[in-house]
């Protein structure tokens, strides 16, 4: 059903053909890249669940080393050993523009005090476990960072994904075909029209030869009125 | 010069102190609803928060889902995973495509 506020108007026509136009060519586009960030999500997305599995494993091993050294260890002794680290992460964060979305890149450095040294304590007051648990979280900090990486770039991915698609899909069965209809109503309209202007011509023609013939009898009877008689003219009827 | 967190109980997040990465050790929601915000304010670009911890301020997570930075990365505690973040990436999935597809 067209909307019942457009006008039958030419004008009205040529500016919904060209919106149509327009409207075709932007859903094409959203659609080729709908499904280009649709590939680059599904690469993300695998990437990331891999990674996850990965650092979800890796943290529980350290948290498992972490737990036996907090028991071997008076708190206040592991809390003492940990508080200052020998290391620290420096963190750079750059963009990258994937089909439109802004995504982090981060790149990190770690700065150590002594080269290959994580540990931040001596070796006389604290637990074997400790040392693993300490070792099991560095290996795993890789890790961690790209997966911090992968899974924003997902979430951003995922929220422009949503977006296009809805976009398509209000272009694609909304939009466009609402613009047809209403093309549609106003050729016929204006078909319609132009029929009914060709007929009413036609009545209008009709009746002023009708009229015309009627004057030209009227003149011819009251012309044998006047001038003729009954037996040198032949009557009208 | 971006800086990375940790957020949860301190059991579980004391081990990253040790990797030079900064700690933030949250025993109640308050505590850390208000720590998170300031975290978000401030220069933190990473924030790794235990899931136990997430459960609780999963609102607050909210609003920086679709912000660029900070990015909010769920962790496990020292009680083991909860399998939030893995159906934070199912949702995202479905969030993109309609269905899960994985």
């Amino acid at each position: 059903m067209p909307s019942t506020t457009i006008n039958p108007t030419r004008m009205e026509l040529t500016r919904l053909k060209g919106r149509l136009k327009t409207a075709q060519r932007g859903h094409k586009l959203l659609k080729d890249k709908r499904d280009e960030l649709m590939k680059q999500f599904m690469d993300v997305v695998r990437e990331n669940r891999a990674l996850r599995r990965r650092v979800e494993e890796g943290l529980m091993r350290a948290h498992g080393s972490f737990t036996v050294a907090a028991a071997l260890m008076s708190p206040e002794m592991l809390e003492q050993s940990l508080l200052y680290p020998k290391q620290s992460v420096e963190l750079e964060m750059s963009f990258q523009n994937i089909m439109s979305v802004d995504v982090p890149r981060y790149r990190f450095r770690t700065h150590s005090q002594e080269r290959g040294e994580v540990y931040p304590y001596g070796f006389a007051q604290t637990s074997g476990e400790l040392d693993d648990a300490v070792d099991a979280m560095s290996q795993v900090l890789q890790d961690m960072l790209r997966l911090a990486e992968v899974e924003k770039t997902s979430q951003l991915l995922a929220e422009e994904i949503e977006k296009t698609r809805r976009r398509v899909n209000a272009l694609e069965y909304v939009k466009i075909p609402e613009m047809q209809e209403n093309i549609k109503y106003i050729t016929m309209k204006l078909d319609e029209n132009e029929r009914a202007n060709t007929i009413r011509l036609m009545k209008v023609k009709d009746m002023i030869l009708k009229e015309a013939i009627q004057d030209k009898r009227e003149a011819d009877a009251k012309a044998i009125q006047t001038f003729g008689g009954e037996d040198d003219a032949p009557t009208a009827t | 010069m971006y800086k990375i967190a940790v957020m949860g109980d301190m059991d579980s997040v004391l081990g990253f102190k040790a990797l030079g990465l900064e700690v933030c050790p949250v025993s109640t929601p308050e505590e850390g609803h208000e720590a998170l915000h300031r975290m978000a304010r401030e220069n933190y670009a990473i924030i790794y928060m235990t899931e136990q911890l997430a459960v609780k301020l999963s609102a607050d997570i909210a609003r920086y889902k679709d912000a660029l930075s900070p990015a909010i990365i769920l962790i496990p505690g020292k009680e083991g995973p909860l399998g939030i973040g893995m159906s934070n990436v199912k949702t995202a999935v479905e969030r993109a495509v309609g269905a899960d597809i994985l």
